[in-house]
């Protein structure tokens, strides 16, 4: 049943790509419709740097191509991926309220199922030829799940964790060290309470450093081997659970709440998922200038976010052309500065015109970066079941109360 | 032919109000036995249910909601009755009403973050023991999240303690009240024990749904359970909310379920209460050992609970300035203002916008929820128009939306007038009831004899005697629709910026100093309202009509004129109406 969905949806899109201009006509036909269109873009509103780059891109959209990008901000994606949903629900197939949204992982799981997308996009976008789908292959696989070009990669992102220098000038660089660390130093460390996506990160990386062979997470998790697999994952946070903050009897909401509790002084060490997030925060005055950024010896999770369009949207031709511009070498030299944001590009250099590579070698790291060469290597994130299986033990274990 | 209050005259409000609270419903009710046909599930079951029972914690997570929602609201109501109590008539009770809009206008989230800073243990109390216990660091102290949500149970009595307090001003200066008062204490009996005999049961009535309102916003409200609650489990709203949210689209059904089993919950507790007030409903005599109690606690409460929520505020608005605060500074490190500079921008249109779609609402709510109490009768189905306030609002917003998208009424400035009364009308309807109730119903028997139609009444003698009361809703009603956030972004679609809409998704990204400044700018407009309601009648609220008898003689000493003989005398003391079922 789910494939006869599935087949619909493909023809749904075929159909609209047919309506919206054939690929001969090109994207200069797309660009002609754009004019004068408003663009919903629905995102997480909980970053003013964040905020301040995409008025600034509605601004460029403007002045370039008349179109009106306008910023809807939301605590949580889901709250938008809901409302798509509603339409669906109320029978609202076309003429929906939102035409462009900020996701990936489990949501774009969540809406490619569903057939709640647009697209494919990607073959319409002129930029997308840019894209180092190569050198980044999450670009083109969300969390182990085929974009099919339903969405276009935005920015790429990286598990980091955060210490500061002066409180903790040798952080544990292993799950193994981290674990010693903790039993040592009570009360030093947390990690967001999963399902908070940081927290459930953090999770991932005990998985990797515990499991015998780390290949099977590329693979769909067994429900009924889970448990053996997975007995010296569950020691270890058995282990460590005591020495947590709080001897492990709550934990922190998310990783705003652990950077608080970093920048407090109750904890020695936080966590994030962009390599440019310390430095940005030092900026924002919200971390101490000593804090400083690092990877865990055997690599760190890294994955890509991306931009799509619902399958009802009422603007498409605007959104492609703003998801065209936000893909541009401008728009993603200006993302990566992290005065502004500190978001690393998608792009492929070496594709870029010497002008336009020009502009990313101009950048300067914040204090806390750090170089590209150390940001290896990069580990894959293990099929979406595992996250499944993994909460759940979590909860089992350490929610009850 | 005179339009008589009929049962016609509930219409509006129960149609405004209960259809989409019925979609809204729905919207649970159906999911949560597995029917989301947009997400290909179609077959009704009880898995999510069995989803539900199965899920670790859930127990716990259930104790830790009743307990921080029934804890909170006895503590609050048990405040606000000693701090009513010591205060009345005393030089103190002026300060409070000057103190409780600002203590009102503060919102929910904010004033949980403004509480942690307060409590935790890298917090301002531990900052100022830091130096006298020589630390160096923040200890390792569960002051806030700590795992049996005590931290939340206080915060939101303290935030709560307020509102009742408001809502037993907002009714106690009733005419009469004072007289018999000075009766009771002509009896020998103390300022104290004369207000818990005489003004409690009088008050009580007026006093029942407000105490509903806190208690089911103690169960379903996530704001500040997010930032004070445990997190392994959470209470049961959050756990609402993290299926509801999940990327997982299936979850929606057992967060439907657990939304059901929280109103549930609610329903349970009000209906507990309705059996213990049933079984205390009598006159009692307040031995000794209770005045010393309440008064003692009264005294206590009357600094606490202002000193503490005007620190919390005090913390967040010098957060708002500071570049950087750590501990164990007792001072920020220097002035920071960016957040500011970002914020006030919003203050022009947004606020403007944000304040326009209050008033809208609260223009039709307002005479929606009057005629609604106007019509004889009004006690079976109207006694459902509070049904909203019971709901957790994540849990029941998806069908909210559905209802709009299908009305065609989505993204539209009259869906999002709509969409605010269903919130904004039981606030006024539970803020009015207990003022009607008592209303003397000689008063308007009194008017109808003049020759007043029903609705010359209304107008020339019930809106004029209970002038305070409707102001005070309406401040209420005003900030209930400002504080909006997840509805108006569900309804609006993004079309219609509020200050709730446009701050609250700042307050996602955890920085106390936006905190502070969303805290700031959602507290202009409430603050701006209670003001106006409980500043204005002292002067504006006895108003000399061209057209009809001086009010306050209407009811204080005129009354006899009224009077349909001498025998029956208006006042001082009109009898409780016995409570309709």
């Amino acid at each position: 049943m789910k494939l006869g969905r599935r087949n619909l949806f493909v023809a749904a899109a075929a159909v609209a790509l047919a309506r919206l201009g054939r690929a001969a006509e090109g994207f200069a036909t797309i660009v002609e419709k754009a004019r004068g269109q408003k663009v919903y873009f629905n995102h997480w509103g909980g970053s003013p740097q964040i905020n301040d780059y995409i008025a600034w891109a509605g601004a460029e959209l403007a002045r370039r191509f008349g179109v009106e990008l306008v910023s809807v901000k939301v605590t949580d994606i889901a709250e938008t991926v809901g409302r798509v949903l509603a339409e669906k629900t109320a029978g609202r197939i076309e003429g929906g309220s939102v035409d462009l949204v900020w996701i990936n992982g489990e949501n774009f799981k969540a809406m490619k199922d569903n057939g709640l997308l647009f697209g494919p996009i990607t073959p319409l976008l002129p930029n997308f030829a840019l894209v180092d789908t190569v050198g980044k292959p999450t670009t083109l696989v969300d969390f182990t799940v085929p974009t099919d070009g339903l969405e276009a990669p935005w920015g790429m992102a990286q598990f980091v964790l955060i210490h500061d220098t002066v409180r903790l000038p040798e952080p544990p660089r292993s799950i193994a060290a981290l674990g010693r660390w903790a039993a040592a130093n009570p009360g030093r460390f947390t990690y967001p309470a999963p399902p908070d996506f940081i927290g459930t990160t953090f999770l991932k990386h005990v998985l990797y450093a515990t499991i015998d062979d780390p290949r099977r997470l590329e693979r769909p998790a067994d429900p009924g081997t889970f448990d053996t697999v997975t007995a010296a994952t569950f020691a270890w946070l058995d282990a460590i659970r005591p020495h947590l903050w709080r001897q492990g009897r709550t934990y922190p909401a998310n990783k705003e709440a652990l950077h608080q509790l970093l920048d407090d002084g109750e904890v020695d060490l936080s966590m994030a998922f962009n390599p440019a997030e310390a430095s940005s925060l030092i900026f924002a005055g919200r971390l101490p200038p000593t804090v400083r950024t690092f990877l865990f010896e055997g690599g760190t999770i890294g994955n890509t976010h991306f931009l799509a369009i619902p399958f009802n949207a009422r603007a498409k031709e605007g959104a492609l052309v703003a998801i065209d511009f936000l893909l541009s070498p401008e728009a993603q030299a200006r993302k990566a500065d992290e005065r502004i944001w500190g978001d690393p590009t998608v792009l492929d250099l070496d594709r870029l015109s010497p002008a336009d590579r020009a502009r990313f070698r101009a950048l300067e790291r914040g204090p806390a970066t750090l170089p590209p060469e150390a940001l290896r290597p990069v580990l894959p994130e293990p099929h979406p079941s595992w996250t499944e299986l993994l909460e759940a033990g979590w909860a089992r274990r350490y929610a009850r109360g | 032919m005179r339009l008589e209050p009929g049962r016609l005259w509930a219409a509006p409000a129960l149609v405004l109000v209960l259809g989409p609270t019925a979609a809204g419903l729905a919207g649970t009710v159906l999911p949560a036995f597995g029917w989301l046909p947009a997400i290909g599930r179609e077959d009704l079951s009880l898995d999510p249910w069995r989803e539900l029972w199965a899920t670790p914690g859930l127990g716990r997570a259930v104790l830790l909601s009743l307990a921080s929602g029934l804890g909170s609201t006895l503590l609050a109501l048990a405040l606000a009755l000693a701090i009513a109590a010591v205060l009345h008539g005393r030089p103190g009770e002026r300060l409070w009403r000057a103190l409780l809009p600002v203590l009102l206008a503060v919102p929910h989230a904010a004033a949980a973050v403004g509480f942690a800073f307060l409590v935790a243990p890298s917090g301002f109390l531990a900052r100022l023991a830091a130096p006298l216990l020589g630390l160096e660091r923040p200890p390792d102290l569960a002051t806030v999240q700590d795992p049996w949500a005590l931290s939340l149970t206080l915060a939101l009595a303290l935030r709560e303690t307020p509102f009742l307090l408001f809502a037993i001003l907002a009714t106690a200066d009733r005419p009469g009240l004072d007289h018999r008062l000075a009766a009771a204490r002509s009896l020998g009996r103390s300022r104290v024990a004369a207000w818990l005999e005489v003004a409690l049961p009088a008050l009580w009535p007026s006093l029942r749904l407000p105490v509903v309102a806190v208690l089911a916003y103690g169960l379903s409200a996530v704001d500040m359970a997010l930032v004070l609650g445990p997190t392994a489990p959470p209470p049961l709203a959050v756990l609402v909310l993290r299926w509801m949210m999940d990327p997982d689209l299936d979850r929606r059904l057992v967060g439907s379920a657990a939304a059901l089993l929280l109103l549930g919950l609610t329903l349970g507790l009000v209906l507990l209460g309705r059996l213990v007030e049933t079984a205390l409903r009598r006159p009692f005599r307040a031995p000794p050992a209770l005045v010393i109690a309440t008064t003692a606690c009264g005294r206590a409460a009357a600094g606490i609970v202002p000193a503490a929520a005007l620190a919390g505020l005090a913390l967040l608005l010098a957060w708002s300035f500071a570049s950087s605060w750590r501990f164990p500074a007792l001072f920020p490190s220097g002035p920071d203002l960016g957040a500011w500079r970002a914020a006030l921008p919003l203050l022009g249109p947004v606020a403007m916008a944000t304040a326009l779609l209050a008033l809208a609402s609260l223009a039709l709510a307002l005479p929606a929820t009057i005629a609604a109490l106007e019509a004889p009768g009004r006690g079976r189905a109207t006694a459902l128009l509070w049904l909203p306030l019971l709901l957790p609002q994540v849990g029941f917003v998806f069908g909210l939306q559905v209802l709009f998208v299908r009305l065609d009424l989505a993204e539209r400035a009259a869906g999002l007038v709509l969409a605010h009364l269903v919130m904004v009308l039981p606030y006024l309807w539970l803020m009015l009831r207990g003022p009607w109730m008592r209303f003397d119903p000689r008063l308007r028997a009194a008017a109808r004899c003049l020759g007043c139609g029903p609705v010359a009444t209304v107008r020339k003698v019930v809106l004029p005697v209970l002038f305070r009361p409707i102001l005070a809703a309406a401040a209420i009603g005003f900030s209930v629709s400002v504080a909006q956030y997840l509805l108006t972004l569900a309804v609006g679609g993004g079309r219609f910026p509020t200050l709730a809409t446009e701050t609250m998704a700042l307050v996602a990204g955890g920085d106390r100093r936006r905190i502070g400044v969303a805290a700031l700018l959602l507290a202009v407009l409430p603050l701006l309202a209670t003001a106006l309601a409980s500043l204005l009648p002292e002067r504006a609220g006895r108003p000399v009509p061209a057209d009809g008898p001086r009010l306050p003689q209407l009811v204080g000493s005129g009354a006899k004129r009224f009077s349909m003989s001498s025998s029956v005398k208006l006042s001082p003391a009109p009898p409780p109406p016995s409570t309709p079922s």
